[in-house]
């Protein structure tokens, strides 16, 4: 493990920080909660009714 | 020296004909296609055949091994299918039973991403035509997955050009070090294992669509036994100079980040293969197993088995190769790997690896598999549904529905790359800076003198007595700044092909 910790250090130091770095976790929390049950609730809406039927017919042929 | 990495993607869809007495996939990806090319007028005249795709130098069978092992099948080329080529230079054709699209050749991986997702776009405005053209009732579907769920793959295929001089065994080497670990990053997730002997529900959830699909280490397979390294030896340009690395490791993506990662590292590691600039041969004892482990392994911290008795997580296989990979820029430059964008793909790399080492839950935007399991864990929890209920694997399949209205990747927030606008426009127009340039502007100024196409040649007939093809062996030449202004003078397809042979192209 150390020798990675040495290996993945390569010259940060010229570099814009990079978008999508871990947000802070102020800014999760509730928020990114509401996010997913609003998502949750399209999903609800979208997902095939009868997942039954729907997942047992989505048979396809080998390919490539 | 590495060559410039042209690179691009062949992508086979699922496909369901719904409401249909008797489905037939075949027809169901003809009938698809087919009203594409009408409704976008990419269909012949009456009276004239289509731009076909001519097939004359196509030799799947070779092996890059040399010699063909025994008990080894070559792939057979279906001829009697819809095959065209469109204006922007891709292929849009059936495999097998599959729609299947191949983007035009690009020069980089943010190219790549723009020609995947004109590529969907493709797809979503084909189901669209195709309703039009059913009865009431019917619709034909398309899914950018690779697995039904019953065992049955289909594949999306990644193609890196690179030089012959590089000794195959070497490439072999550093592409199972990147192909058995580079999944934490582009694996697009799966509800369930299709491993024979393996019962559905022994595995909740994997990173990988296709680690369950993969048997043996090397080989020139596609369709059963299939390899982790590919072996077709068809470079589609000068053999003398280039292979062309044809990788069908890989799950379709539906995160923009994810494709360009993919693409974008895996270019990478082919330049420093090529450059002998990977620091170590790292071997696993037994790749395919390794390869399985790792799509299994949502904890990322599993030690992997080297044949020198060493072990290593996946996580830190990428960080040697990124750190191999960020060197290799620094000291030789990015000239081969895409140049401005192999920087970016170099800082997008580290995000990620620092992202899935600290929480992987933090890339659900960037990351299909993190993206897809949010999904699925918030479900399950909202239901109380254990993960082989119905509804888990319909949320899987549905995750890479190409329907706008029903796509669920399209709801997951997932952060893009590159505007629609851009992505629109590439349905059409070829990318500037490789050869599909010129075989896009073919199609759209000459079509009618057009009679086939193919990745490494065109042919006319302008009418006087023979054909004329006109060869494109170098994937760098033939771009808009080699023959931009010759197209823009040229009044006909006659004129086109006299400035041609004037300048000895």
């Amino acid at each position: 493990m150390a020798e990675r910790e040495q290996i993945r250090k390569p010259a940060p130091a010229n570099r814009e920080p990079s978008v999508e770095e871990a947000p802070s976790s102020s800014e999760r929390g509730s928020d990114i909660k509401a996010q997913l049950d609003d998502l949750l609730d399209e999903i609800d809406e979208v997902l095939e009714t009868n997942a039954e039927d729907f997942v047992k017919s989505y048979i396809q042929k080998g390919g490539e | 020296m590495a060559v410039p990495k042209t690179v691009g993607l062949e992508t086979e869809y699922g496909i369901v004909h719904r409401g249909a007495p008797e489905p037939n996939s075949i027809s169901a990806s003809s009938l698809l296609i087919n009203a594409y090319l009408v409704g976008t007028h990419q269909a012949p005249e009456p009276g004239r055949a289509a731009v076909g795709w001519d097939f004359t130098d196509e030799t799947p069978g070779n092996d890059a091994r040399g010699g063909v092992p025994a008990g080894s099948l070559a792939p057979e080329i279906e001829t009697h299918l819809v095959n065209a080529v469109l204006t922007n230079g891709a292929r849009y054709y059936v495999d097998h039973a599959h729609p299947e699209l191949s983007t035009p050749e690009c020069a980089d991986a943010r190219a790549v991403v723009v020609y995947d997702r004109a590529a969907e776009l493709i797809a979503a405005r084909s189901m669209e035509a195709a309703r039009m053209l059913l009865p009431p009732g019917e619709e034909i579907v398309v899914y950018k997955n690779n697995s039904d769920g019953k065992g049955n793959s289909y594949g999306c295929h990644e193609n890196y050009l690179v030089s012959r001089a590089v000794p195959f065994s070497r490439i072999v080497t550093h592409a199972t070090a990147h192909f058995v670990t580079r999944q934490i990053f582009c694996g697009a997730g799966k509800v369930g294992s299709e491993t024979s002997g393996m019962r559905l529900d022994d595995a909740g959830y994997q990173i990988s669509q296709r680690a369950d699909f993969i048997e043996e280490e090397v080989g020139l397979e596609t369709t059963l036994k299939r390899p982790i390294v590919n072996t077709r030896d068809e470079p589609h340009a000068d053999a003398a100079k280039y292979r062309r690395l044809h990788v069908i490791v890989g799950d379709a993506n539906m995160s923009q980040v994810a494709t360009f990662l993919k693409v974008g590292t895996t270019a990478l590691v082919m330049a420093l293969t090529e450059d002998d600039a990977v620091p170590r041969e790292m071997r696993f004892a037994t790749p395919v197993a390794a390869l399985r482990q790792v799509s299994r392994d949502l904890s990322l911290r599993e030690p992997l088995e080297l044949v020198d008795g060493a072990t290593i997580t996946a996580l830190g296989a990428q960080w040697e190769l990124l750190a191999a990979a960020r060197a290799y820029v620094e000291t030789r430059g990015a000239d081969a790997v895409g140049g401005d964008v192999a920087h970016q793909v170099l800082d997008r790399w580290e995000a990620v690896l620092g992202g899935l080492e600290r929480d992987p839950t933090s890339l659900a935007a960037q990351i299909d598999w993190v993206a897809k399991l949010r999904l699925l864990e918030g479900f399950r929890e909202r239901h109380g549904l254990d993960f082989t209920d119905a509804r888990l694997r319909a949320l899987d399949i549905q995750y890479h529905d190409l329907r706008p209205a029903k796509s669920l990747a399209a709801r997951a927030g997932l952060e893009t790359l590159v505007d629609e606008a851009e992505a629109e426009l590439a349905m059409t127009e070829p990318p500037p800076d490789t050869r599909a340039f010129f075989r896009g502007r073919c199609l759209q100024r000459f079509a009618a003198q057009v009679v086939a196409a193919n990745w490494d040649s065109i042919v006319f007939d302008v009418g006087e007595g023979s054909l004329r093809r006109v060869s494109m062996a170098e994937p760098a030449r033939g771009t808009v700044a080699h023959v931009g202004t010759m197209f823009d003078e040229c009044v006909s397809a006659v004129d086109l092909l006299r400035r041609l042979g004037a300048a000895g192209a």
